[in-house]
C-alpha cells in the first residue's frame, strides 16, 4: 500500500479583466503618438509621470494633461545580476528611476545601449521607443545615454525622497 | 464608551463595469465628498481605515496604493482590514475610544464587475474538503434556502417578494445601477432556477463602487449607539442554517433588545434568502426595509457593508429616530456585524 | 478628457499551493483513498465528518477515536443545478446537498447524482467512489440516491 496522505494539491486560478480609466488610458493613449503624458496636481503643481488618479499628497484629481520630454536624469538605480521567475530582460541589465524633463516624480525603467557598470546617478538619459508601438509601457523599449553632461546632485535631489 | 458621531458620508453610484475611474480615483471621490460633508480636512482627520479585498482588485496590497486617494503627506495613521469595510468602520469605532484622536475617516472600495468573484469566493471554503469540489457561492445560498424552507420559514414567493420590494426602492436610488428584469412577484417566479429554489434574480447584482464615512466624537450627525460582530464556523455542516445564531448575537451585543424599536434597516443580504432570514431573526416587521434597495440591487465586494451603515445613517439624517445597519461575510452569513444609529 | 479607446487588460492569476494535511485530516484522505469512510469522536462526543484535527465549533482538539460511517447516509439539504459549471464533481446535472453518514453527527458538503425527482430532504444515499483515487476529496466523486 501506499503512503499515507500527507499534503494535498490546492490550485487557485482566478481570471481579471481590469480597464485603464480615463487617466491611466490617456496616458496609454498618447504612448502610441510617442508622447508621454503627465498630470499636474492643481494643488501642489507637481507633474505626475506616469499619471495618477489623485495627488498622493493633496488628495485631488488631476485633470490637466502635461506632455513631459523624452530625455530626463536618471536619479537612483540599481543593476540586476541574477535570474529570477517571470523576468523578462537578460541579466545584468539596469533598472532605474528616471525623472524626465518637466515630470517631478520618477518613471522606474530600464537603462540600455551602454555597459551596465557606467550606469550613475546624474547621468542623462532618452527614451528609444519599441517598433511597433503598444499601449504599455513597453513601448519605450529603454532609456540610452545622450552623452550630455551629468547632471549635479543638487539638480535632482529633492526627486530622491 | 466615547460618544461616536457620523460626521460625513461620501458615496458614488454603485456602477455595473466602471471603465473610467482607478481604484484611487473612487477612494478621492468618497473621501473627498465624506469630509466636506463634515466640514473637514484631511489633515484634521486622527486615524484612517479601509477594507477592500485583493482577491477583488487582483493585486496583492492593492490598499496601499488605493490610499493615495486620501492624500498621505504628511503620513497619517492607517490601518486596512481584508474585510467588509463596516468592520474598518469597526475598527475605528474602537481606535476612537482610547481617547487620543477625536475623528476618523472610513472608506472602502471594490470593483466587483470584472472580478471573479464567484472564484474568489469558492476559494474562501475549507480547502481539503469543499473548496476542491468547487460549489458556487449561489449554490451554497441555496442550501441554507432549502434548510429554511423545510423548516417551514420561507417560500418561493417569499424570495421573489424581497428582490421585487429590492427592485421597487432601488430604482429610484441614485446610487443603484438601471434595473434589469420584472419587478413582479409572478413575472419572477416565472424564471428558470440556476441552483433550486434559487434563480438569478436571487443573487445580488455586483457592481463596482466605493464608500466613505467620517467619524467624529461628539459633534452632529447620527450617533452610533451600539456596534458588535459575530462569527461563527464557515462549515455549513456544522451550523444551524435556519438560526443565523451570529446575527442574533451580534445584535445582542449591539443593544438591540434595549435600543426600542427600529425605524429603518439595511440589510447586508448577497441571496434573497438571507434577506428574508435576517427580517426575521431582526424582528423588523415594523421597520423600513432596505429604503435604498439593499444589497441585491448593488452589490460592490467589500463595500455593500459599509453602504448598509451610510444608507441607515442617511435615514437617521433624513428623520428616522433609530436605524440599524447589517453587514455580513462569509458564506450563507457567517460573520454578521450589527450597528444601532441614533438621531441625536 | 475625452478618449477614444477603452484600454482593457486580462490576467490570468494561479496560486499553485500545496497543503501540508496534518495526521487526522491525513488519516480522513488516507481511508477515504481504500474507498473507505470514517469520522473522529471530538472532545464533547460527537462523531465529526469529514474528519479534522479539531471541532470548528468549540476548538478542542478531536479524539484518537476513529469511528467507521456510510457508506449509507440522509440529505439534510440541497440544491439542484441544471447546467454544472465547468470543474464540478458531475458533468450532467446534479444536486450539491450536505449529506449525513449514517453513525456521523455532523453532515458533509458533496454531489448527488440525479435523477432530480429522487432529490429530497431525507433521501437516503450511497456514496460512490471514484475509479482512480488520488487522495482527496474528489476521491468520492458523489453520492447517488438509493432507489
Amino acid at each position: 500500500m501506499s503512503e499515507p496522505v500527507q499534503r494535498v494539491l490546492g490550485p487557485v486560478a482566478l481570471d481579471y479583466t481590469v480597464h485603464a480609466g480615463s487617466v491611466t488610458g490617456a496616458f496609454l493613449e498618447a504612448l502610441l503618438d510617442k508622447r508621454l503624458v503627465g498630470r499636474r496636481c492643481p494643488s501642489c503643481a507637481k507633474v505626475f509621470l506616469p499619471p495618477r488618479g489623485a495627488c498622493p499628497t493633496c488628495a485631488v484629481p488631476m485633470p490637466e494633461a502635461v506632455e513631459v520630454g523624452q530625455r530626463g536624469v536618471v536619479t537612483t538605480f540599481s543593476v540586476i545580476r541574477i535570474p529570477f521567475d517571470g523576468q523578462v530582460l537578460t541579466p545584468p541589465y539596469a533598472a532605474a528611476h528616471i525623472v524626465l524633463d518637466g515630470a517631478d516624480t520618477p518613471l522606474l525603467h530600464i537603462v540600455g545601449e551602454c555597459d551596465v557598470d557606467t550606469v550613475r546617478m546624474g547621468m542623462r538619459v532618452e527614451a528609444v521607443w519599441a517598433d511597433p508601438i503598444e499601449p504599455t509601457l513597453a513601448s519605450v523599449r529603454y532609456f540610452r545615454p545622450t552623452g550630455e553632461p551629468d547632471v549635479a546632485w543638487d539638480a535632482f535631489k529633492e526627486h530622491l525622497g | 464608551m466615547r460618544p461616536v458621531h457620523i460626521a460625513g458620508i461620501g458615496q458614488i453610484p454603485n456602477v455595473r463595469g466602471d471603465t473610467d475611474h482607478d481604484e484611487v480615483q473612487l477612494v478621492q471621490a468618497v473621501a473627498s465628498a465624506a469630509l466636506a460633508e463634515a466640514g473637514l480636512h484631511k489633515d484634521d482627520i486622527g486615524f484612517f481605515c479601509s477594507g477592500s479585498s485583493d482577491y477583488v482588485m487582483g493585486r496583492p496590497f492593492s490598499f496601499t496604493m488605493a490610499i493615495d486617494g486620501v492624500g498621505l503627506w504628511p503620513p497619517k495613521r492607517e490601518s486596512h482590514v481584508e474585510m467588509d469595510g463596516a468592520w474598518a468602520l469597526y475598527e475605528a469605532w474602537v481606535r476612537l475610544q482610547h481617547g487620543d484622536v477625536d475623528t476618523a475617516l472610513v472608506y472602502a472600495y471594490g470593483k466587483g464587475h470584472g472580478a471573479p468573484v464567484d472564484g474568489m469566493l469558492t476559494a474562501q471554503l475549507d480547502p481539503y474538503y469543499e473548496a476542491p469540489l468547487g460549489p458556487s457561492p449561489m449554490a451554497l445560498a441555496a442550501l441554507q434556502a432549502r434548510a429554511l424552507i423545510d423548516a417551514g420559514r420561507l417560500t418561493e414567493r417569499d424570495l421573489a417578494e424581497v428582490v421585487a420590494h429590492a427592485r421597487r426602492l432601488g430604482a429610484t436610488h441614485p446610487g443603484v445601477p438601471a434595473i434589469d428584469g420584472p419587478l413582479d412577484v409572478d413575472a419572477l417566479l416565472d424564471a428558470p432556477y440556476v441552483a433550486t429554489p434559487l434563480r438569478a434574480h436571487d443573487e445580488a447584482v455586483r457592481t463596482d463602487g466605493a464608500t466613505a464615512i467620517v467619524l467624529s466624537v461628539g459633534g452632529g450627525g447620527p450617533r452610533i449607539g451600539g456596534i458588535a460582530h459575530c462569527i461563527e464556523p464557515i462549515e455549513l455542516g456544522l451550523r444551524d442554517l435556519t438560526a443565523a445564531t451570529s446575527v442574533r448575537r451580534a445584535a445582542a451585543w449591539a443593544g438591540l433588545e434595549q435600543a426600542g424599536s427600529i425605524d429603518v434597516a439595511e440589510l447586508h443580504a448577497t441571496y434573497s434568502p438571507q434577506a428574508v432570514l435576517l427580517r426575521q431573526v431582526l424582528g423588523l416587521a415594523d421597520a423600513v426595509v432596505d429604503p435604498s434597495g439593499g444589497a441585491l440591487v448593488a452589490d460592490t465586494p467589500f463595500v455593500t457593508g459599509l453602504s448598509r451603515i451610510a444608507e441607515a445613517a442617511r435615514a437617521v439624517q433624513g428623520g428616522a429616530v433609530r436605524a440599524l445597519a447589517h453587514a455580513s461575510g462569509g458564506p450563507c452569513l457567517q460573520h454578521n456585524l450589527i450597528c444601532l444609529l441614533e438621531a441625536r | 478628457m475625452a478618449r477614444d479607446a477603452d484600454f482593457v487588460a486580462r490576467f490570468h492569476l494561479a496560486y499553485t499551493y500545496k497543503r501540508s494535511t496534518g495526521p487526522v485530516i491525513g488519516r480522513f484522505l488516507t481511508s477515504l483513498r481504500e474507498g473507505r469512510l470514517e469520522g473522529v469522536r471530538t472532545a464533547s462526543g460527537e462523531v465529526l465528518v469529514p474528519a479534522r484535527a479539531y471541532d470548528p465549533r468549540d476548538g478542542r482538539a478531536t479524539t484518537d477515536a476513529w469511528v467507521d460511517v456510510g457508506p449509507e447516509g440522509t440529505i439534510t439539504t440541497w440544491t439542484w443545478i441544471d447546467a454544472p459549471a465547468a470543474g464540478a464533481p458531475l458533468d450532467a446535472p446534479f444536486a450539491w446537498a450536505l449529506v449525513r453518514l449514517d453513525g456521523a453527527d455532523t453532515p458533509m458538503l458533496h454531489a448527488v447524482r440525479g435523477p432530480r425527482a429522487a432529490i429530497a430532504t431525507g433521501a437516503r444515499v450511497r456514496a460512490v467512489f471514484a475509479d482512480h483515487r488520488e487522495g482527496g476529496i474528489r476521491d468520492l466523486s458523489c453520492f447517488e440516491v438509493i432507489p
